[in-house]
Parts: C-alpha cells; structure tokens; sequence
C-alpha cells in the first residue's frame, strides 16, 4: 500500500525481490529457513507448514504459516521482504478454492488435508 | 555552518534496516533552500542566517524587494549560527547538510484537535462505563475542593483547544539523506500534517 502520493515509494523504502523466495500461493505447503537472533548469536531456524494467508502492500507484504506442532496449532507471519528471512523452499502446491485458509484452524487431521494441484 | 533546513512533510511509511527491523520512518523534502540575508552582530545585534523555501506567486512589493533577484518564497525562517563563514546571501542550502545517524529536532505546527475534551486533550481516563452511570463516561470529574478555597486551581487541565501548535520532535535519527531529490528520512514520526512546513535542525549537545 503506497502512503506516500507524490514521490515513488519504492525508491525511499528500497525493498528488492529476495531471489529465493518463490511465487507461493494459499494453500502450498513450504519450508521457511528464517534467521532467529536469540541474544546475541543468530542461527536459521526452518518452519514447515501450509500457506494460509499472503497479504501484500510494499514493505508490509506478509505470508502466515500454519503447522501442527506436538498437536498444537501453530501461525507465524514472515514479512517477504525482511532480510531476516532466507529462503522459501516450495514443497507442494495445493489447490484450494479461497484466499484466507482460515477454516483450517477448525479442523485436523484429516479434514485438514489439502488436494495437491494437478497439472494440466 | 547552518545547521538548518525548511522541508515539506511528505508522507510515512517503513523501511527494513540491516537487522531486519522495520523502522516507521517520515520522508521530508527538505530544501533546496536559499540564504536569503544574513544577519550580523554589527548591523542586526544577533548574528543569524536567513532561508527561504518553497514556490509562491504572489508576494508584496516590500517582500519583492528583499528577495532581489532571487525567486519569490513562500516560506521565510532565521536560524541563530555562531559562525558565519562561508555563509553568503543567495547560497543554497541543500540535504547534504545532514548525514545518515545524525540527531535532527524537527519542529512543525500539529494537526488540530480543535475544542477537544479532557480524555483526548490529557488523557483522562473518564469515568465507569456501566453501574448505572449517565453522561459521565468522558466527563472530567472534581475540579477542587468546596467553599475553601472556593475557586479552581490556576492551570488546572480541562476541555479546550488541542493541537494546531508549534511543536518539535527533538533527537530523531536520520536514516538517509538523498541528495539527487533532496529527500530526508527520519525514523518516527514528526508534527504536522502533510505538505506542512517543517523546520529540521541539528540537535544541540
């Protein structure tokens, strides 16, 4: 979302593509390698699970990700331009029939599944 | 040296650092200004430096005259300096003044509240929402005592006129400064409104 009407908000903000994140979609199942700073040593921290929402507006743009982890639900929100985020890595594309998967958070098991896309 | 500048209030928005925190940030044109007269110890009694800044079409004859042959401005401010070498009438004042991690006071006149109550003007807390309370929810409560002393307290803070007031954000960070389109950001928020006037100036100490 552009706050600023009379320059081009990009060239102040500067976010640039971070190259290994892919084109996801609601519903694909990814693997998220982002850097965790735990005082003062870092290290990459995977988080693997399905895309339920991907909002986008300039630096703001975020995708969430939901897994069951030791049987409890679990959401984290990645900002796609953040240099604290590493890779994506695409595991599965899943067809789905909305933008929001939030029904997902109702269900488990095996109502929580996803078809796979097909490819045509 | 100046240590000053006059901008208009563009806009916010946010921006990553290096950590990979994401920092509110205002952008800020800023300048480019023009010293329009400076004022010496001998002539003035103060030494100051005067800028102009932005298009205006129509001015005085007296303000046409004191602009010369330099353009008509809509904006006029002095800044005190304690040195005024190299400063010169018709030098221009640019961004490049201020570098990124500099601390910046910037001053601006607040968006009006207009006749605002205590809870929004002095973040009173109101009273209860429920128990059987009427027209009390954003009231101010006791403003003092009975017979003695008989009067309210000089200063006491109650409803009236809120914002549309010289302010200033003093020790902002400034994160860059572009030059090519005299572009200032600062990390957090300034007074004003959008397209206001806003005077950025070095922090003292």
């Amino acid at each position: 979302m552009s706050r600023l009407k009379s320059i081009d908000e990009a060239s102040v903000v500067m976010i640039e593509p971070n190259p290994d994140v892919p084109e996801i979609h609601p519903g694909d199942t990814v693997k998220v390698h982002a850097k965790v700073i735990e005082g003062t040593r870092e290290r990459i921290q995977v988080f693997q699970g399905t895309v339920i929402r991907i909002r986008s507006g300039g630096s703001d743009a975020n995708f969430t990700v939901r897994r069951i982890s030791h049987g409890v639900g679990v959401e984290r929100t990645f900002l796609f331009y953040s240099p604290r985020l590493q890779k994506v890595e695409l595991m599965r594309l899943g067809r789905v029939r909305r933008a929001r998967l939030y029904y997902l958070r109702g269900r488990s098991g095996k109502a929580a599944r996803i078809r796979e896309k097909g490819f045509s | 040296m100046l240590k000053g500048i006059l901008g208009k209030k563009l806009g916010m928005t946010q921006r990553f650092s290096e950590d990979g925190t994401l920092h509110a940030i205002t952008v800020i044109q800023a300048g480019p200004c023009t010293v329009t007269q400076v004022k010496t110890l001998e002539k003035d009694g103060y030494q100051a430096v005067q800028i102009g800044y932005g298009d205006v079409k129509r001015i005085s004859k007296p303000m046409k005259g004191h602009f010369g042959s330099m353009g008509p401005f809509r904006h006029l401010r002095e800044f005190r300096v304690d040195d005024l070498e190299g400063v010169e009438r018709g030098a221009r004042v640019e961004v490049t003044i201020f570098e990124p991690g500099d601390k910046v006071d910037v001053t601006g006149v607040s968006k009006g509240k207009g006749f605002a109550g205590v809870v929004k003007r002095h973040h009173f807390s109101g009273g209860p929402k429920t128990h059987g309370q009427s027209d009390r929810h954003r009231a101010p409560g006791s403003v003092g005592a009975g017979t003695t002393p008989g009067r309210v307290t000089k200063g006491f803070r109650m409803a009236g006129h809120m914002g549309n007031r010289r302010v200033t954000a003093r020790k902002l960070t400034v994160l860059a400064a572009d030059q090519e389109r005299g572009l200032l950001l600062i990390k957090g928020a300034v007074p004003g409104a959008l397209n206001g006037l806003v005077v950025v100036r070095k922090s003292e100490g």
